[in-house]
Order: C-alpha cells, then structure tokens, then sequence
C-alpha cells in the first residue's frame, strides 16, 4: 500500500498574531511552527496503516519555503518513509493554486491513498483535499471521524451537525482526516535519529493560475471587557434580569 | 442579468436552516445586482415539497432532482449536476458552509476552476468585483479575499445570513441528474441523527456549555437541565471533557472543534482556555459561571458569576424555567 499525506506548517495558534506591515501576511517574528493540527492526525493514521499491515510507505508532501523541510522531518521521525518538498518561497493564499501543486506531484505517484488534514488551523478553509481529489479525478470522502481499509474499500464515517453519516469508497481515494481519530504521537529518539537518513526530495511548486487575491488581514473587534456580576447562587435573579431587559435573550 | 444559484441543503427528508440561509443570501444579492434566484434541491422523491419554502424565501426559480439515490447524501452526483448547471451562466452560487457543503463545494469549484470562497461571514458585490470576508488562525484573524473569476463560490457560515421571507414565483423546475446517481464510486450507506435529536451547535440560538469544573461526566446533567429549561439550546463542552470521554468530539467547541456563534453562549465550569475561546468568541451574549474569579473566560463574559457551578445551576436552571413559564 503506497499512502501520501499532504502537511502544512503553521504557526503554533496559541500566540497572539500581529500583521505584518503589508497587510496581507502576519509578522512571524517570534511565532513557534509547527505541523496543521489534523495533518499530524492524518500522518498518524497513514503510518499506523502500514504499522498494522506491516509492509507500504508513506510519502510526506508540504508545499512552502525551505523551512517546510523542518515539518516534514518531524513526519518522518513520526515514522513517514520519504518526503517531498515542493518549494515555493512567496506566500500563496489561492488553495486552487497549491492543490493544483500537490496533484502534479501525486498524479504520477501511484498512491492507494492520500490523506490531508480536514483543514489547516491557520486559513480554514477546508478546500485543499477537495480540490486534490478533483483534480486526480478520484473518490473523495471528508472529514473522516472513523476509518477502516481492507480489501481494496475504505469504510468512513463521518459527523455532521446533530447527526453522522457512514460512507464507502472504492481505492485509490483522498480522505480528509477530522479530530477524535487519532492522536499524533510524539517522535521518539529513535524515529529522530532514523529520520535524518530518510529521503528528502525538493522540486520547485507547480503552482496553479490564481482564482483569487487576498486583499488584507485584520484583527477582529475586541469584545467589551468582561464584567463579573456577583458571586454564587445569590447572583442568579439579577442575571436573569439581564439576560431579560439587556440581552434579551430570555 | 446573469442569475445567483443558492444550494439549499437537506438531510433526512428535512430541509437544514442553512438551505433557507443560502436563498437568503442570493435574494439579498440579485435585489441589488438584478437577476434571478434559482434555487437547487436535490433529495429522494417527495423533496420538491419544500420548493414552496425556497419561494418564500426568494426563490424565483426552484430547480428539482429527485431520484430515490439522493435518499442519503451522494456528493459524486450533486457535485457533476451543479457543475454543469454552474457551466450555463450564473454570477455566483452559494453553498452551506456545512459538513456537507464542505465536501462538496471545493470539487464543484475545482472542476470548473472557479474562485470559491469557503465558510464566509460577510460578501459584497460590486461591479465585476466580489469580495468576502473569512476568518482564520482559529477565528483570531479577518481574511479579506478578492475572487477573480466568474460565477463567484460561496459557502455561508452557519448564522452569517439568516433567514428572511421575501416570496418570490418560486417557479418548479425539473432537472435531471448529471450522471447516473446510482453508479457513483463514493456511496453512503447510512445518515443517522445523533442521539437524542438534540439541536445541532450551529444552529441553536443558545447554547450551554460545560468544562472541567463539573468535576465528573454525571454532573453533565446540570448542563443539560439548563439547557432544557431553555428549551432553544445545545449542549457544548471543552476538549479537556471530550478528550476524557465524558462527551462526544462532536460536541467539543473550539480551535479544533465547532466554531459556534449563538446568541448565547453559557460557559459552565469553563476557565477559557484560548482554543475554547476560539470556536466561541464572536457569540452574541456571553455568561461564564466559574469558582475562579481569575479565569480568562471571564475577560469575554459579559455576566459572570463567580462561583461554583454545581452550587448555580440548579438555581439558574429553576430561574430560567421562571422566566419562561412568564414569572
């Protein structure tokens, strides 16, 4: 079983973020990066697929300047195969674009399956693994709450608002992974010290045309302070006040 | 005037509130640049009874595909019968920023290399230009895109429009399916409502959510109690608690979980860790009950109590009840 996962860098989304004096990107001084959340949880189920089978290989694929290089040895000392750096140095915001990247490098590739993160905690935009699917022209299931692969068929469930759906799909398929699924484990010393002589391969981007501009960022509005009403059960009448005559919402 | 599409959503033989949201949102947009709203639904035989809805809501144009495949969600047929309707000329198309929209649309989008703006809170539509606004870095940053290229696609997040009745013809169409529905390589085999019947988080008007400070899964009933009281709310819960199992992932508000904006959000228990606040900030109203009078949470409540919730709720809980029977 040969298995792709496509994994973003972002920054650690604990800090406080300022922008950057373009506008259009955030200052990453003093920012911690790291793998997109639930592209660490989709490495995971990659490598524990091969685990339990005990034979395939997972390629680890991130798109982005030369620091990318750092994210994908962490995947690797998680226990990836190889990796693939598709370099692009000036930021691209067009998902259309990036995943028209990621499909040229895995069209060829002869992957069974290819698993990204339901989204990246940075621009949320939930779109990257649908576009690849499209592009590749393959079956296509997101949001993956549950997974199970045997015998050519990929059984999925997955959760919707107030309610889940199972889903089936024959391989090769791209499925998105979503939280619950599997925690990523921490890089052992072992996988550390065997990922440093684990493949690297970096190529240029094979960036798509862009459909759209990121015009600028901002902060959100602050909310008003906070305000503390009372303390204990005695506090309960006036807030119910509140809730009625100022919020209204009761 | 080129036309807005508006997907409206259904599961179950229901129609979502997010299918009444993306009428909404074409009208608001075809009252100002001219054209028609054509509204798709797409569900087994006895779907087309909600076109009369979609009229109410707008629609001028309500085109329909029923076919016993649609009974479960089958996004390989939906995905090839919108692109193809989207090939005919359209000034843009919205979609449910739902789990079902986001599998969907992104494909529809791909395939005829449009521009598609994902989980939107706020569009215009100027001259040739659409801008949106989408947040991002757990809904710490305002993204502002242009899209280029034309028809324009747009998931809503959930609550960016509500509904609103504006009658329009709402004039029946039959459309046939793109592809054989029943071929498709990516079956559902099953859709099942959650336990139950609850109020789904995106949509309930209020909701009560609790964390570490109820101390064990059991006294989630307080939380619960509460939100029956209400009558209006789900029930939501830190990552702390559905990481130890007391509930479900798919209750867990957050950076990594639900992003939900109500019109009230009850913290119970909750000291507000910065991943909670992510997926719950931009709440309308928000309360925090909480023993600890330094807890972040209480920076973005705008009632707080500070004390224990075991000890408030019941109180609360009968207070509430009150206040609905009209005391």
């Amino acid at each position: 079983m040969k298995l792709a996962v496509c994994i973003k860098r972002v920054p650690d989304m604990e800090m406080r973020f300022k922008i950057a004096a373009s506008g259009t990107s955030i200052d990453e001084a003093g920012l911690k990066f790291d793998m997109s959340d639930f592209d660490g949880y989709a490495a995971e189920i990659a490598i524990q697929i091969t685990e339990k089978l005990g034979a395939g290989e997972v390629t680890v694929i991130s798109l982005g300047p030369d620091v990318v290089q750092e994210t994908l040895r962490k995947a690797l000392s998680m226990g990836a195969h190889r990796a693939v750096h598709l370099k692009q140095d000036a930021p691209v915001s067009d998902g259309l674009a990036v995943a028209t990247a990621l499909a040229a490098e895995l069209r060829d590739g002869g992957y069974d399956l290819v698993l990204l993160g339901r989204m990246a905690v940075d621009t949320q935009n939930r779109s990257t693994g649908a576009f690849v699917a499209e592009l590749l022209g393959l079956p296509f299931i997101s949001a993956i709450s549950k997974l199970d692969v045997a015998e050519g068929v990929v059984k999925a469930r997955r959760e919707l608002e107030g309610a889940y759906e199972l889903i089936e799909c024959p391989l090769p398929a791209v499925l998105t992974i979503d939280e619950g699924i599997a925690r990523a484990r921490y890089p052992s010393l072992k996988g550390i010290m065997a990922a440093k002589k684990k493949p690297m391969e970096s190529k240029p981007a094979q960036l798509g045309a862009i459909t759209y501009q990121l015009e600028k960022l901002e902060l959100p509005a602050e909310r008003a302070a906070g305000r503390i009403i009372g303390e204990g059960k005695d506090a309960v009448p006036e807030l119910v006040r509140l809730l009625k005559e100022e919020a209204k919402v009761l | 005037m080129p036309n807005i599409l508006a997907f409206s959503e259904t599961r179950l033989g229901e129609m979502r509130r997010a299918g009444l949201e993306t009428v909404t949102a074409a009208r608001q947009v075809a009252d100002a640049t001219g054209g028609q709203v054509h509204a798709v639904l797409i569900g087994a035989p006895g779907v087309a009874q909600f076109a009369a809805r979609l009229a109410a809501h707008g629609a001028d144009v309500v085109l329909v595909l029923e076919h016993d495949a649609f009974a479960n969600y089958n996004p390989e047929a939906i995905v090839a019968t919108l692109a193809q309707r989207l090939g005919s000329g359209y000034r843009a198309a919205f979609f449910a920023a739902s789990a079902q929209g986001h599998d969907l649309v992104a494909r529809v989008a791909a395939r005829m290399k449009l521009a598609y703006a994902s989980d939107v809170t706020e569009f215009k539509f100027a001259g040739d230009s659409v801008t949106v606004k989408h947040p991002g870095f757990t809904n710490k940053i305002v993204q502002t895109f242009q899209l280029k290229a034309t028809p324009a696609i747009i998931s809503l997040r959930a609550g960016a429009v509500l509904p609103v009745e504006n009658p329009k013809a709402g004039t029946v169409e039959a459309i046939a399916s793109a592809i054989d529905p029943t071929t498709a390589r990516v079956k559902v085999t099953l859709t099942e409502k959650a336990a139950g019947g609850k109020l789904d988080l995106g949509e309930a008007p209020v909701i009560i959510a609790g964390g570490r400070g109820l101390k064990e899964a059991a006294n989630f009933k307080l939380v619960e109690d509460l939100a029956a009281a209400f009558g209006n709310a789900a029930v939501g819960a830190t990552r702390a608690v559905t990481d130890d199992g007391w509930r479900p992932h798919s209750d867990q508000i957050g950076q990594t979980g639900r992003l939900v904006s109500p019109d009230l959000y009850v913290a119970c228990g909750i000291s507000g860790a910065i991943q909670h606040l992510a997926g719950m900030r931009t709440s309308k109203t928000i309360v925090a009950i909480n023993k600890d009078k330094e807890a972040p949470i209480f920076k973005v409540a705008d009632y707080g109590i500070v004390g224990d919730v075991m000890e408030v709720l019941p109180v609360l809980t009968e207070a509430v009840k009150q206040a609905k029977a009209g005391g």
